[in-house]
């Protein structure tokens, strides 16, 4: 079996004049991290909208050796479903009444909402809900997790817990990640790779790996340096100053 | 919801009818109109007696409230399913929108000749008059719930591996629930509108036939007896189906 569990292909992407790949190669090893950031309306979510199948490229291949799953930035649980229920979407294969039981009381466990497996989700705070996403997507079989910036629509110190949470829950569940987000310190303190695309049509105008375990510390010097290269590469050097000085 | 709001909840609808008893017998004791034609709360109180101890009362409400749950009924069996389709259909919805359209506009009550000439005098009539008022209303409420089903949960719904059948019944009917209630609330109240109409000219009983008749025979007292019954079946009729609002998975969409 290959080693690589999502691969792009010379892929061209437009929607009537506007084009938003041209020729776009990319390959994700199984078990990787990769973070794909770029200028706003780059089409990062057209990435994983094609890799999830929901989008057929205009020209060039797309494969996934997988069973995919997607987190979505906002309102991709059930609101009429307990969290309970909602995470046992991602169970549905298990045939065992048994294994499902084991399995879902080991997903709350891992997202620390035992006590909330019955609460619906205009019942959690932001944080929570996305916590329930991460569980329902990791839950059972899949492989490959695509995150569409799961982490925007919550304020910073939530989103720098999720950061942790999601280091921790893919340490006990490993997966093969695709995120994409705007946040280029999410994207060091989590990557493995971080992809930078180019405005469009989008090239990938640099690829930078990390090797330090997640999950990071934003002082951590190889997230530092990521940050400043990322910023740099974006054409955003005068804002690296104080990109850093925050850091 | 704490003791004061309950108190207030309770007690205050309760302060306003006694209120607006304590005006309608000032105005009947002051003979600001003729007994004959404004009659006492006293009056209505005896003519209530007097109807339910005849029993024609009770007949009334069991009549109208047949014909009300059997119009009704139907049209939401009927509706309902036919406004999912069309929440689901672009092409479909585009054809038979103006017209569904059309015929919500049309009064029910125009269509009161129709009923008598085609069904005669009775339940039927009534019955299709409350179907007509409530079908309408109803396809146009799924339709336009159908078309407010944020996408992202047929995605979800699609990367879990739903298929067709599971689309429709986890997916797009508990998320139409919600506005689906409010509008069936909405169609209910329609509908009662529209029963004591079709009573009062294509029936021989039902509490709009027993407001005609009182009103025929000048017996005021029991045409008021009509209508405060009308007004509180009304209410507990909406009351029930303001239950419908508290079940647990449905409650998400009176609360975001």
């Amino acid at each position: 079996m290959s080693s690589k569990q999502l691969v792009i292909e010379g892929v061209a992407r437009t929607f009537g004049e506007v084009e938003v790949f041209r020729g776009l190669s990319l390959e994700v090893a199984r078990g990787e991290f990769v973070a794909v950031v770029g200028p706003s309306g780059c089409g990062k979510t057209t990435l994983l909208n094609l890799l999830s199948g929901f989008d057929k490229p205009t020209s060039g291949s797309v494969t996934c050796r997988g069973a995919v799953r997607m987190v979505y930035q906002h309102g991709g649980l059930f609101p009429w479903l307990t969290v309970a229920q909602n995470i046992s979407m991602g169970l549905r294969h298990v045939k065992s009444e048994a294994e499902r039981a084991r399995q879902m009381t080991e997903m709350l466990r891992l997202i620390r909402l035992e006590n909330f497996a019955d609460h619906y989700p205009r019942q959690l705070s932001g944080g929570m809900r996305q916590r329930v996403e991460l569980a329902r997507a990791l839950a059972g079989e899949t492989d490959i997790l695509l995150l569409d910036e799961p982490f925007s629509a919550l304020d910073y110190l939530t989103r720098l817990r999720m950061r942790r949470d999601l280091a921790h829950l893919l340490r006990e569940r490993p997966r093969t990640v695709m995120l994409v987000t705007h946040d280029i310190e999410e994207a060091a303190q989590l990557a493995d790779r971080v992809v930078v695309l180019s405005e469009r049509p989008a090239q990938i105008r640099c690829e930078l790996r990390l090797q330090a375990s997640r999950p990071r510390d934003l002082t951590h010097p190889e997230v530092v340096e990521a940050t400043h290269r990322i910023l740099s590469e974006l054409g955003l050097e005068h804002d690296t100053e104080n990109a850093l000085a925050n850091v | 919801m704490n003791v004061t709001t309950v108190g207030k909840t309770r007690f205050l609808p309760l302060l306003v009818a006694l209120i607006a008893v304590g005006l309608w017998w000032t105005l009947s004791a002051l003979r600001v109109f003729p007994e004959s034609l404004f009659p006492s709360p006293p009056a209505v109180a005896k003519g209530f007696v007097e109807e339910i101890q005849t029993g024609r009362l009770l007949n009334d409400v069991i009549a109208s409230l047949f014909r009300v749950a059997t119009g009704f009924v139907l049209a939401v069996a009927l509706g309902v399913p036919l406004g999912l389709w069309l929440g689901h259909r672009a092409g479909a919805r585009a054809a038979l929108l103006p017209a569904i359209n059309f015929f919500r506009n049309l009064s029910p009550l125009a269509w009161i000749p129709f009923a008598i000439l085609w069904f005669g005098i009775g339940d039927v009539p009534a019955i299709f008059l409350i179907f007509m008022a409530s079908f309408f209303p109803v396809v146009l409420a799924t339709i336009a719930s159908v078309a407010s089903i944020p996408a992202v949960y047929f995605r979800v719904a699609r990367d879990y591996g739903y298929h067709s059948t599971e689309l429709l019944t986890q997916v797009t009917l508990p998320a139409i629930a919600p506005q689906v209630i409010t509008a069936l609330r909405v169609t209910a109240g329609l509908a009662w509108v529209v029963v004591v109409a079709a009573e009062m000219i294509a029936g021989r009983d039902g509490l709009g036939f027993a407001i005609w008749d009182a009103r025929n025979g000048l017996r005021m007292d029991l045409l008021v007896v009509g209508m405060i019954v009308i007004g509180i079946i009304g209410v507990v009729i909406d009351r029930l189906l303001v239950q419908l609002m508290k079940i647990e998975n449905v409650r998400w969409g009176y609360e975001q």
